[in-house]
């Protein structure tokens, strides 16, 4: 197991470095000029010197090797030290600055985080625990009104895309209802229980979105890993052996079942990052998607660039991870 | 005692397939959707009198009506025909990219399952394109390739050339997994080695032999991928990454209605509801398909 994890934490790093220079050779190509803003009074030499400043007069391998240090050495470095408060691990020396705020990348996406983890981490978190009792009394009771209700629902919520669902709600609860607001406050600060509750408000709408989306894929599989696993001898012998229902289905059943369905959480954990963007723009949430956004605006190359490769990084950790925990989990898998 | 025997004419294998298919209700419903508003997109315009881009300023935000069933937009151009246009897009980029997307993962998957030597460096590849982060990317791509494909092949074709690249070179993973997946059983079969102890070139043992086999997974994940390049059209669109503002998609519709969902609900709502009830037959009829196709259930 230790061995199989290694080679494939080894595997990975040449994995991610082809993505990030695939990702660069890609904008590399950019048409978008980052000195387009400026204004046009400002003389050819010194716009030449502004973009020998942002870094762009080097060769791409050149760029590419610093950002690269940078990337994996410096910005790490500081975010390390920002979360513990040992101000000696800092890398000093230049970092990866954005065009658009000519601050470091690494704190603007320090800044937006915690708005797309709430939103995002808690649907998740929602969906899960929706999903999941909804899947295993589904399968449980096969073809009854609520198995094909909650078929139908499911279908639904994985079949609506995220920019109609949103809208939908928003001319319900905020139009018609009034209850909670268009537009997300990524400003407020929450010291009371009023603000509290207007946080849990302005929260309720997107995460409620995204909760129906996840819940809707996570049943799906739940269902039919429980289907799959009812008919088999084990269940039949629990039975025979005088077992009570809920002991055969909650604790024989239910484990064998949540192998597979807990890789496919695993998996799930990246893509719940980048399809928040299409969310986070419904609901003006100043996350992560909308900081992309707005870089692919701006053509802000240092940020789409790492954004992308943080992405890239996510699904390659989960793949991983979701790989070990099948192992871990059943016993007949062994990948030495 | 005999039992008697029941004669059945031979028949074709499709007609078992459609009798299993009809028994899905969800599938039939949805296939119904489905060409009922294939119609409407592409038949509707030629019964239709106003065009989708004709403005007509005097008869802005107007409501419900007999000569605008879904009323008029801001700029007075009539909301049905922009409906129509915008599905004619969507359903086009769809179907193209599936055909793209179906293409290529059949082609790689069919390689890779067939053909030993490359089978790794291809599965590599194949897990690479699974690790990108792909909303991202076609974010990314849309601003790179946007004005020189508009240049080469005007706006409107060079936009659409582009959305349909993105999406078959983001979308044929998992064609190709399942594919090689089922490439690598059937080539361990006694028919291929017959077909093979007589001396038939790869080439034609891939067409006449293995391809009809795969032909059922193919299928599911072709509907599958119709309905996730909808949504990517459309997401893209919404985004303001799509289609240039004045040329009408679901996706872009649904954007710009969203600026008037206080006063006309119904301007972004119409289009929505056309894109889930088109991804919703699909994935019914997907459903419905692999419950057909699958020789199992089949007959049962």
């Amino acid at each position: 197991m230790f061995t199989f994890t290694m080679r494939r934490l080894l595997l990975a790093i040449p994995t991610l470095l082809f993505i990030a220079l695939v990702i660069f050779l890609l904008l590399e190509l950019s048409p978008g000029d980052p000195m387009a803003d400026m204004p046009l009074t400002i003389p050819p030499e010194v716009r030449q010197q502004m973009r020998l400043a942002l870094g762009l007069g080097e060769a791409w391998y050149v760029r590419f090797y610093s950002w690269l240090y940078l990337f994996s050495v410096v910005e790490p470095s500081h975010v390390m030290a920002n979360m513990t408060g040992l101000e000696w691990l800092r890398v000093e020396g230049p970092r990866i600055i954005s065009f658009q705020t000519r601050s470091p990348v690494a704190d603007i996406v320090a800044q937006r985080l915690p708005q797309t983890l709430w939103v995002v981490g808690l649907s998740y978190i929602f969906g899960i625990l929706l999903a999941v009792p909804i899947g295993i009394y589904s399968a449980y009771r096969q073809y009854s009104w609520f198995d094909q209700a909650g078929t139908f629902v499911s279908m639904v919520g994985f079949s609506l895309p995220t920019f109609f669902t949103g809208p939908l709600l928003m001319l319900i609860f905020s139009i018609w209802l009034g209850w909670f607001p268009i537009i997300y406050d990524t400003t407020l600060v929450v010291d009371s229980f009023y603000d509290f509750g207007l946080q849990l408000r302005q929260m309720a709408m997107p995460v409620f979105v995204l909760t129906l989306y996840n819940a809707a894929q996570i049943t799906r599989f739940m269902r039919a890993s429980m289907l799959d696993n009812m008919t088999q001898d084990y269940v039949r012998t629990a039975r025979a052996k005088g077992m009570t229902e809920k002991v055969v289905v909650l604790v024989h059943v239910l484990r064998n079942s949540l192998i597979p369905v807990v890789t496919v959480i695993a998996l799930g954990i990246p893509t719940v990052f980048t399809g928040a963007i299409i969310t986070e723009q419904v609901f003006r949430v100043n996350g992560l998607g909308a900081l992309l956004i707005t870089a692919i605006y701006a053509s802000d190359i240092p940020m789409v660039l790492t954004l992308s490769v943080v992405f890239a990084i996510l699904i390659v950790l989960f793949n991983l991870i979701a790989d070990i925990l099948y192992a871990v989990l059943d016993p007949r898998i062994r990948y030495d | 005692m005999t039992d008697a025997v029941v004669f059945r004419a031979p028949r074709n294998q499709w007609w078992d397939v459609w009798d299993q298919f009809k028994t899905h209700r969800g599938a039939l419903i949805g296939m119904l959707v489905f060409f009922g508003i294939i119609l409407f997109c592409f038949v509707g315009p030629w019964l239709w009198p106003y065009s989708a881009t004709h403005i007509d300023i005097r008869a802005r935000n107007q409501g419900f009506s007999w000569t605008h069933p879904m009323g008029t937009d801001q700029l007075g151009r009539d909301m049905f025909a922009r409906m129509m246009k915008g599905g004619q897009v969507s359903l086009a980029v769809g179907v193209v990219g599936m055909l793209l997307s179906i293409f290529l993962g059949a082609l790689i998957g069919v390689v890779a399952g067939y053909f030993r030597r490359v089978d790794g460096i291809l599965m590599r590849m194949t897990d690479l394109f699974l690790a990108l982060p792909l909303l991202p990317l076609l974010l990314v791509m849309s601003m790179l390739f946007r004005q020189p494909l508009s240049n080469a092949f005007g706006v409107e074709m060079g936009m659409f050339l582009m959305i349909v690249t993105a999406i078959a070179i983001t979308s044929w993973m998992r064609t190709a997994r399942v594919v090689r997946g089922d490439v690598l059983a059937l080539k361990e079969r006694e028919y291929v080695l017959a077909a093979r102890s007589i001396g038939t070139p790869p080439g034609r043992l891939i067409l006449r032999h293995i391809l009809p086999n795969v032909l059922s997974p193919v299928m599911v994940s072709a509907t599958l991928t119709i309905a996730t390049a909808i949504i990517t059209e459309s997401a893209l669109s919404f985004l303001g990454m799509g289609f240039p503002p004045d040329f009408p998609t679901w996706g872009r519709l649904v954007a710009d209605g969203v600026d008037y969902l206080q006063d006309y609900p119904s301007r972004s709502m119409m289009p929505g509801v056309f894109i889930s009830m088109v991804v919703l037959s699909v994935n019914y009829i997907g459903d419905g398909l692999r419950d057909a196709l699958d020789p199992r259930i089949r007959g049962r």
